[in-house]
């Protein structure tokens, strides 16, 4: 049984695609309430972790959760065509009937009726072809998804590309004030040590193996971001 | 001969169930996949018609036994091994083809809906409306593991036994459409409804409701325009099918022109 205050304990997880090691020897623990961002170079086995956390890949080592935990997933991306016919609505609706729980989530996400203008959230989100929105909204629409049926945990893959920064901006704002008000516990993948400085209680740094973990104020130095990262940290915008 | 309404509208129910299991063939992308499965009910229907038994049940047997093969590929295997796919079921049909009895051929191939007799006509239309309703209840998963099979999986959807269970009743559809439009054309039956139905549609339930309302519109239209010329019904169904495709892509293209 695990601590009631820990939701989440990971221990000497492996996992392997045929004779490739993507993760090895992963250990650590996520309490409530908590934001745990998880940073790493680019085949670093961030995504890979994550599927293993939702039991999507063969793995070796223990995953626990606690017992009777929701768990909702924000994936990096949907490779949705824009020919599909699936209306922004149609897709929360695949996952929730009840509409007065998908504008709930919407509102959370920052969609509100007749904002910017008188039928907007309607005509121009809901009745839209999912495939045609902008990457942006995609976003947010996603982490509503996975905000229906009210998760304990969100698990959330931030997108590398295909958002601009004022976007991002509003949805770690976003993430942040939902922890406040949901008590969700947050697990994300993050390429921005700005928003890690800012909104994580732990930070854990991944390249196949753990390089480091703890609040991130104590643990990025210098010193392992170069171990992290390899060389010129200077790249990384909390330097600025 | 059987009544030519109750022919139409065993032929509605059948392809009503076939535009709609067909509208989620078309968006997973395996339109020609599932056109080429098809086939496999040729050497069923044979070796069925050689041993003196039913044929749609030699046609399900096989058509069973090739789908379970693609649902095999498709989990186990790292690249969708399409190209195989495509060359097992032409084999299967040059096969059948040798091996079916001379003058049952051109029926195999080609449907002979004057050989529906009452019973199977509604045991057709009892089966096709099942088809509907189980198809129904697996819509969203079906489309949550087509937009993203990890979204599926971390819901707790089962993709791969899901996905078994659509292609077990693409087979079942099929094998009761090869009397109709016969097994070369079968495979238009599933397919070219749902094409249509996406050139217009702007939402699942639209797609959806185009899909079957496209599908019945073929039988309906194909069936009573053979009657009335004395052609072969599957081609005339195909083809009241293909000018609905046409008839829709001319309208997607106009009211897309303005933007």
């Amino acid at each position: 049984m695990l601590d009631k205050k820990v939701l989440l304990s990971v221990s000497n997880l492996k996992v392997r695609f045929d004779q490739h090691v993507i993760l090895d020897n992963i250990s650590f623990d996520v309490k409530d309430d908590e934001t745990l961002a998880v940073i790493g170079p680019n085949g670093a086995g961030k995504s890979v972790l994550f599927k293993a956390l939702l039991g999507l890949v063969p793995f070796e080592g223990e995953i626990k959760w606690q017992q009777g935990l929701k768990i909702g997933y924000v994936p990096q991306k949907l490779f949705i065509p824009k020919d599909l016919p699936l209306t922004t609505l149609e897709f929360l609706k695949l996952k929730e009937r009840s509409e007065k729980e998908i504008y709930r989530a919407l509102s959370q996400v920052g969609f509100r009726e007749n904002k910017p203008h008188k039928g907007h959230l309607k005509e121009h989100v809901l009745k839209s072809k999912l495939g045609v929105l902008s990457g942006g909204e995609v976003q947010r629409v996603l982490i509503a998804f996975a905000l229906l049926g009210h998760p304990d945990v969100l698990l959330f893959d931030e997108p590398t590309s295909g958002v601009d920064i004022s976007a991002e901006e509003t949805i770690y704002s976003l993430l942040h004030e939902l922890q406040e008000k949901e008590n969700l516990t947050i697990i994300l993948i993050s390429h921005e040590l700005q928003i890690v400085f800012k909104y994580a209680t732990n930070v854990i740094c991944l390249n196949k193996e753990k390089v480091c973990f703890g609040p991130p104020k104590q643990v990025l130095d210098k010193e392992s971001l170069e171990k992290l990262y390899g060389g010129d940290v200077s790249l990384y915008p909390h330097q600025h | 001969m059987t009544n030519l309404l109750f022919l139409i509208i065993v032929g509605v129910f059948v392809a009503a169930a076939a535009g709609y299991l067909g509208s989620f063939m078309v968006v997973k992308r395996m339109s020609l996949v599932g056109d080429a499965l098809t086939h496999v009910a040729l050497p069923g229907m044979a070796i069925a018609l050689t041993l003196g038994i039913s044929p749609v049940l030699g046609a399900l047997i096989f058509l069973t036994l090739a789908i379970i093969a693609v649902w095999y590929l498709q989990e186990h295997s790292e690249v969708y091994p399409e190209a195989l796919v495509g060359v097992i079921f032409t084999a299967s049909l040059a096969l059948g083809v040798l091996i079916t009895p001379e003058p049952d051929l051109l029926e195999a191939l080609f449907g002979n809906i004057e050989r529906i007799n009452i019973t199977e006509g509604t045991i057709a239309i009892v089966i096709s409306l099942l088809i509907v309703v189980v198809t129904r209840l697996i819509s969203k998963k079906m489309i949550l593991g087509i937009i993203s099979e990890e979204l599926a999986k971390s819901g707790g959807i089962l993709i791969s036994k899901l996905n078994l269970i659509y292609l077990l009743l693409v087979g079942v559809v099929v094998a009761l459409g090869v009397k109709f439009v016969g097994t070369l054309l079968m495979g238009a039956l599933v397919i070219v409804p749902a094409v249509s139905a996406k050139n217009i549609a702007r939402s699942l339930k639209d797609y959806y409701l185009f899909s079957i309302l496209f599908g019945i519109l073929s039988a309906a239209v194909g069936v009573t325009v053979a009657a009335t010329f004395h052609i072969t019904p599957g081609p005339a169904v195909v083809l009241t099918g293909i000018s609905i495709f046409i008839i829709t892509y001319l309208v997607r293209n106009s009211a897309k022109a303005p933007c």
